[in-house]
């Protein structure tokens, strides 16, 4: 028994090493930055009026079918939030007298938690770092929509085959693959579309001249990660009022990742543990008269 | 070791009045369940892309699996551990896990909208995404679901051995040996899987990020799961011992279950200690504090595992029978209630949502249940489980 007990203890011992050095290993989990040739958007709520032409034109470039359902007289097409009919909307934010509005869509994030949390990869980052779906490996699990901060992927509920819909900053627009139809329509160019570092140095360079209208903050230039849609909101609207959450600059899916991989880097913890174990099965079976195994 | 009562069919009428009415509960899920793959899941559920998961995912399938740990359990007590003396409460405890995790991995085929690709789950390995969490989750269930007949086929074959039908006769003679055989490695594979898989589904949430409340998102929620799976697969051991001792007038197991109770709550302390502690060091104790019904969830959580450690590890208590089959629903209830409050309680994807399961979906859930309690009163009638005999008092190894 003794014996038996010191060999347990010292598979324990190279077990719990493992378990120790695993962090070592995974800090080594690098920090996302966009690709080189990153693509996506500027959204300026301060030039936004509201009137929804990107809502509008991103339904047609996306065959998206209307939505008519909060109105329920099946005269508007009138979303009032991101659905499964809706890729990209207008919403309004009031308090008092003071309003802003807020284009939401997928934020095309540097470093997704969707895409970490689908199983067969169906969610992936493509050229230009635009994230989009592919349903010939999407199970509907919808492990994408506990993911994501923003709310974006939206599932199908209504339907027997469901699908995903999220923007996928119109990766599949005909004739225009990855030019958005949202930016282009925008009479204000309150949203344009363009190079991350362009628009990055842009979102600044506006920053720094009118300091007293904006936020002081670029969100999306290292909110959760990053991401490849950048904001800018008037003066007095915190983000998070526009439904951007506060999430700091730690990627969403860091945590999990790394306490993750710390545990499977290398398969190196499961087989100790599976040798662990069956040594100690064996040596059960052994002991408890059981030579000829099974559960009897 | 000395003889340990033999397991033994139970006999008697399978069609009982209560048989029938789990059939009826079946019968009404099995119609949901084709109206659910005819018009899609909001025909049916609560769901919404703010709740993408609902109690199909909390009860069926992180509860379920829960409380399908006795197996997992038992085989690290009696295996692992080497504690040969409780042997006998093994074959029940491993058909409970293999009925629990059947039943889940049915829920998980109705719950994903988009079933006929499940089979690509194991057979695509080109598309794995190794980052995800589900991924793995995914893969380990299906084996365990795998690992947990085979360990069961044994006692299957038995019966098989003696019946009409050559085919299982054949099938027996065919595979015992072959299946005793590998039983070391079977095992073996059977503690690691729940291992990883039960911690997973803790690491699952994480991702959810602030989504999920403070009192449950946590570095540690791998570790927690783990735990407190592994106290919910005693109390089931536990509270099915008893259930079956009374309903099947079968001798009571009562001493094997005190000591196996005092395991599970020196477990019960260790993962209070763990659960608090790590609360304490992250600061956000003071949200059990403040007026919130997530603060209340809170504490009726610790309150059911405090009282049930209390109940096993007070010698005067411990040996009574009622006292034992409390504290093991108390476990049992509040294994649970920490599921339920890590996916939906304490789950808030922002104000003006909410989800409440619709009245198919509650039907669909009792429905699988009542399957699980039908194979299970089959199969001990007829299939060697739980051991008879005059008296089944533990013999030390």
């Amino acid at each position: 028994m003794s014996v038996d007990r010191r060999k347990f203890l010292k598979a324990a011992a190279v077990t719990g090493a493992a378990v120790a050095a695993a962090p070592a290993a995974v800090e080594a989990r690098e920090r996302r930055v966009p690709p080189p040739d990153a693509k996506g958007m500027l959204y300026d709520a301060t030039k936004c009026i509201g009137c929804k032409t990107c809502v509008v034109a991103c339904k047609q470039a996306n065959n998206m079918p209307i939505d008519d359902r909060e109105m329920g007289d099946g005269l508007y097409d009138a979303p009032t939030d991101l659905n499964s009919r809706t890729k990209n909307v207008i919403k309004l934010y009031r308090e008092g007298e003071r309003i802003s509005y807020m284009k939401a869509q997928c934020m095309h994030c540097v470093d997704p938690s969707c895409i970490n949390a689908c199983m067969m990869g169906s969610l992936k980052k493509r050229e230009y770092g635009v994230v989009t779906w592919h349903g010939e490996r999407c199970t509907g699990c919808r492990y994408c929509g506990i993911a994501c901060p923003y709310g974006v992927p939206k599932y199908e509920y209504e339907k027997a085959w469901p699908k995903v819909v999220k923007c996928e900053l119109c990766a599949e627009r005909e004739g225009k693959p990855f030019q958005p139809a949202c930016c282009e329509v925008c009479p204000r160019e309150a949203v344009i579309a363009g190079n991350y570092t362009d628009l990055l140095a842009e979102a600044k360079r506006r920053l720094a001249a009118n300091p007293d209208r904006y936020e002081p903050k670029v969100f999306g230039e290292t909110d959760g990660g990053g991401t490849q849609v950048l904001y800018l909101s008037a003066a007095g609207v915190p983000f998070d009022k526009l439904g951007l959450p506060d999430l700091g600059p730690e990627p969403v899916p860091q945590l999990q990742q790394v306490i993750q991989h710390g545990i499977y880097q290398g398969a190196v913890i499961p087989v100790a543990l599976l040798a662990v174990f069956a040594g100690a099965v064996w040596r059960s079976h052994r002991q408890q008269g059981e030579g000829k195994g099974g559960q009897s | 070791m000395s003889s340990h009562a033999t397991p033994a069919p139970l006999g008697g009428k399978i069609w009982t009045p209560f048989f029938q009415f789990l059939a009826g509960v079946f019968a009404v899920s099995v119609i949901l369940m084709i109206w659910r793959f005819v018009a899609g899941l909001g025909a049916v559920t609560g769901l919404s892309d703010a709740y993408p998961w609902g109690i199909w995912i909390a009860f069926d399938v992180v509860i379920g699996t829960a409380l399908g740990c006795g197996g997992y359990a038992m085989a690290l007590l009696v295996y692992i551990f080497n504690r040969g003396q409780y042997h006998p409460l093994v074959r029940p405890a491993v058909l409970t896990s293999a009925l629990g995790y059947t039943m889940a991995a049915i829920a998980i085929n109705i719950d994903v909208g988009r079933t006929p690709y499940i089979y690509k789950i194991p057979f695509m390995p080109h598309w794995w995404n190794l980052n995800s969490v589900l991924l793995e989750v995914a893969l380990c269930v299906m084996a365990y679901v795998a690992v947990l007949w085979f360990e069961l086929a044994p006692a299957l074959f038995e019966t098989w051995r003696k019946g009409s039908s050559s085919f299982f006769r054949w099938l027996a003679d065919t595979f015992d040996p072959i299946i005793r055989k590998l039983m070391i490695p079977i095992l073996a594979i059977g503690v690691l899987l729940p291992t990883m898989h039960q911690s997973s589904l803790g690491a699952l949430m994480m991702l959810a990020g602030n989504k999920l409340h403070g009192l449950w998102q946590s570095p540690l929620l791998p570790l927690l799961f783990l735990i407190s799976c592994i106290g919910m697969g005693y109390a089931v051991v536990v509270f099915e011992a008893h259930l079956s001792s009374r309903a099947f007038r079968r001798p009571s197991e009562a001493p094997m279950l005190a000591r196996l109770g005092v395991v599970t709550g020196w477990i019960t302390v260790a993962y209070l200690a763990i659960r608090l502690g790590d609360l304490v060091v992250r600061g956000k104790l003071g949200l059990a504090f403040q007026p919130s019904f997530q603060a209340l969830a809170f504490w009726v959580e610790i309150a059911l595992f405090a009282g049930a450690a209390f109940l096993m590890l007070t010698p005067a208590r411990r040996g009574r029978a009622m006292t034992q089959f409390n504290a093991a629903v108390m476990i049992i209830l509040a294994g649970s209630l920490y599921r339920i409050d890590t996916y939906l309680t304490g789950y808030n994807p922002g104000d003006n949502w909410s989800y409440f399961p619709a009245l198919p979906e509650i039907l669909i859930t009792l429905g699988i249940l009542a399957l699980e309690i039908m194979a299970y009163l089959y199969i001990v009638k007829r299939y060697p489980i739980l051991a008879g005999g005059s008296s089944t008092a533990p013999a030390r190894a």
